[in-house]
């Protein structure tokens, strides 16, 4: 261990305070703070005349168990596991294919990544509006795509159907977001040294066998912090149920996720009054899900996988 | 096919293929990601009667309109949010890279009592999303009079900012040769002017994390829409979508509101994409 300042060593080290105070305070004051107070509010019940009082755990109690709450919250939260498996099953293996893709693509790989990486850095609320209109009845570009290749009987209003209309947005998510784990397999990919590749190849490998017994064990490191990654995005998501399916979430809320339950929670609804106390909770139980989803990561995953150092 | 052939006799018979079908693949799904928003600015230039009789046609002579920018350009306030985002934004993000860059300096050159609960500390944010304290941001943000304020948005998206940027610089830093440090303790240099001399070298790393914190500052709806939903203080995202849900049935206008507000982005994305890419790359390959 080095000190390389010792010569200074007597006197209080103001300059390190100096360089750590702002981002220090702004980050407690803003984001600590705020998440504690947050946190503080879910365990106490707000009276009529405003008054804040202890409840201890009741909120969580009446979350979880009162059939005014919790059929709504379960609804949310399955709806946001649906969303998640959609994310994980279809984003982050085509994600992983157009890597693997992409690393044998020569000199126009550069112009592919750009290309598929650009939906990924649009507003969420224009995409959402994109796809709005691409899948209206109305306009029809939508059935007119499907028909010109043969499949026009197939489409329906998938937007505004209960049954389809959450599949829908997670796909929609999907079609940006994909960019992120292209990118992250990508360089991942790029990592693993020709040698090894032409290993495998001299001793008979084929390119599919080679691809899941070499390339795929290096990059698992990656293919966790994709996982994580898309977990903690997708159980925090907002803006798109936002934008196309405004804070109702509807058909009959089958495109409600915790985000939008958080949101009319807290702030109410056509439906109901907003409740700072049970937002507040609902916040409670998204940070709950999202640290057990990161200690899954940090404490199965991480420590269970090797690593080669290449 | 047989293993036991050598290699150079094997590989000529599947080259071509082989070499042709990841383009194939690749320029399809090319054509997946573009095709909604060629559809979308293209159509914006046309009548409402082009929109819906030949949605795939680009504009003719007959079917060529500016309707729809007129619409939006006369009636909503878009060059007011697209200000708002640009003064939000721009703070945030030089005072995210100032306030990170020296949390991240501080920590990656000083060993002192705590530094290691300093970082984990800072790091806590990079997981946990600064939205489920949104309850404690409103009403801190009221009592502080901010509602309604960029000011209110820029200290939130600096603390938003700041965990990821600590965490990156902090590994940059750590890979400047001590002797440099040395060097100019010797000469008598300050550790403020230390700390100028350094930054510099960590300059690719500050552009990347730059343009990956600008993004989801740029492109947020949440914060907006609850810390500051006034037309005055509106952003473009926010404006966006507050204008598209008043002028659903607008199609004009609609078409020309999303391309106004992709634009911009687009282009910017287009400029730095190539350093973007490479920063990644660089920093993983190493």
């Amino acid at each position: 261990m080095q000190t390389p300042n010792v010569h200074k060593s007597r006197s209080f080290p103001w300059h390190i305070l100096v360089f750590l105070a702002p981002a220090v305070i702004v980050y407690t004051v803003f984001m600590i703070i705020p998440l504690i107070d947050s946190l503080r509010l879910s365990l106490y019940a707000i009276t009529p005349d405003h008054q804040e009082v202890f409840n201890g755990l009741n909120n969580y109690v009446v979350l979880l168990t009162d059939p005014r709450w919790s059929a709504a919250f379960q609804n949310a939260f399955w709806n946001n596991v649906k969303f998640f498996i959609v994310h994980m099953v279809v984003q982050n293996s085509i994600g992983l294919l157009l890597a693997s893709l992409l690393v044998a693509g020569g000199r126009a790989r550069s112009v592919y990544r750009t290309l598929i990486f650009a939906p990924t850095v649009l507003s969420v609320v224009i995409i959402g509006f994109i796809w709005n209109l691409i899948l209206s009845p109305l306009w029809g570009v939508g059935e007119g795509i499907l028909k010109a290749v043969g499949l026009g009987a197939l489409f329906a209003p998938w937007l505004g159907l209960a049954s389809s209309a959450l599949t829908t947005l997670s796909l929609i998510s999907v079609w940006q977001f994909i960019g992120i784990p292209m990118l992250l397999f990508y360089v991942a990919l790029l990592g693993i040294p020709e040698e090894l590749m032409e290993a495998a190849r001299v001793d008979g490998a084929g390119g599919w066998t080679a691809f899941w017994r070499i390339k795929f064990p290096l990059i698992l490191p990656t293919v966790g912090i994709v996982a994580i990654l898309t977990f903690v995005g997708n159980f925090n998501a907002f803006d798109l149920i936002y934008t196309v399916k405004g804070a109702q979430a509807g058909p009959q809320f089958a495109t409600d996720i915790m985000g939008t339950f958080f949101y009319r929670t807290f702030f109410g609804s056509q439906l109901q009054l907003g409740n700072p106390a049970m937002g507040a909770t609902v916040a409670g139980m998204m940070l709950f899900i999202i640290l057990a989803g990161v200690a899954v990561y940090l404490f199965f995953w991480q420590r269970r996988i090797a690593t080669y150092d290449l | 096919m047989t293993a036991t052939k050598p290699v150079s006799e094997r590989l000529p018979h599947t080259h071509w293929l082989e070499r042709l079908a990841p383009h194939f693949v690749l320029i399809a799904y090319c054509i997946v990601a573009l095709f909604p928003i060629v559809l979308i600015v293209m159509n914006s230039f046309k009548s409402r009667d082009g929109i819906f009789s030949a949605p795939f046609q680009p504009p003719t002579a007959e079917t060529f309109s500016l309707i729809g920018y007129e619409t939006v350009l006369g009636r909503a306030n878009f060059p007011n949010y697209f200000l708002n985002s640009l003064i939000v934004t721009g703070v945030s993000l030089l005072l995210i890279l100032f306030f990170g860059s020296m949390a991240a300096f501080a920590l990656s050159q000083y060993h002192f009592r705590g530094d290691v609960i300093v970082g984990l500390f800072l790091a806590l944010g990079i997981m946990v999303p600064i939205r489920l304290g949104t309850i404690g941001i409103l009403r801190m943000i009221v009592s502080l009079n901010l509602a309604n304020t960029l000011v209110a948005l820029i200290l939130v998206y600096i603390a938003q900012g700041l965990p990821l940027t600590v965490f990156i610089l902090t590994q940059f830093y750590r890979q400047i040769p001590r002797e440099l440090t040395d060097a100019a303790h010797m000469d008598g240099a300050s550790e403020y002017r230390i700390y100028m001399l350094l930054t510099p070298l960590v300059r690719p790393a500050i552009g990347a994390i730059g343009i990956f914190t600008m993004i989801p500052i740029w492109n947020d709806l949440w914060f907006p829409l609850i810390l500051a939903p006034s037309d005055q203080t509106a952003t473009i995202t926010l404006g966006t979508q507050q204008f598209l849900g008043q002028f659903v049935s607008d199609w004009n206008a609609v078409l020309a509101a999303l391309t106004l507000a992709m634009v911009p982005i687009l282009l910017m994305y287009i400029l730095f994409s190539r350093q973007m890419v490479k920063s990644v790359t660089a920093g993983a390959v190493k």
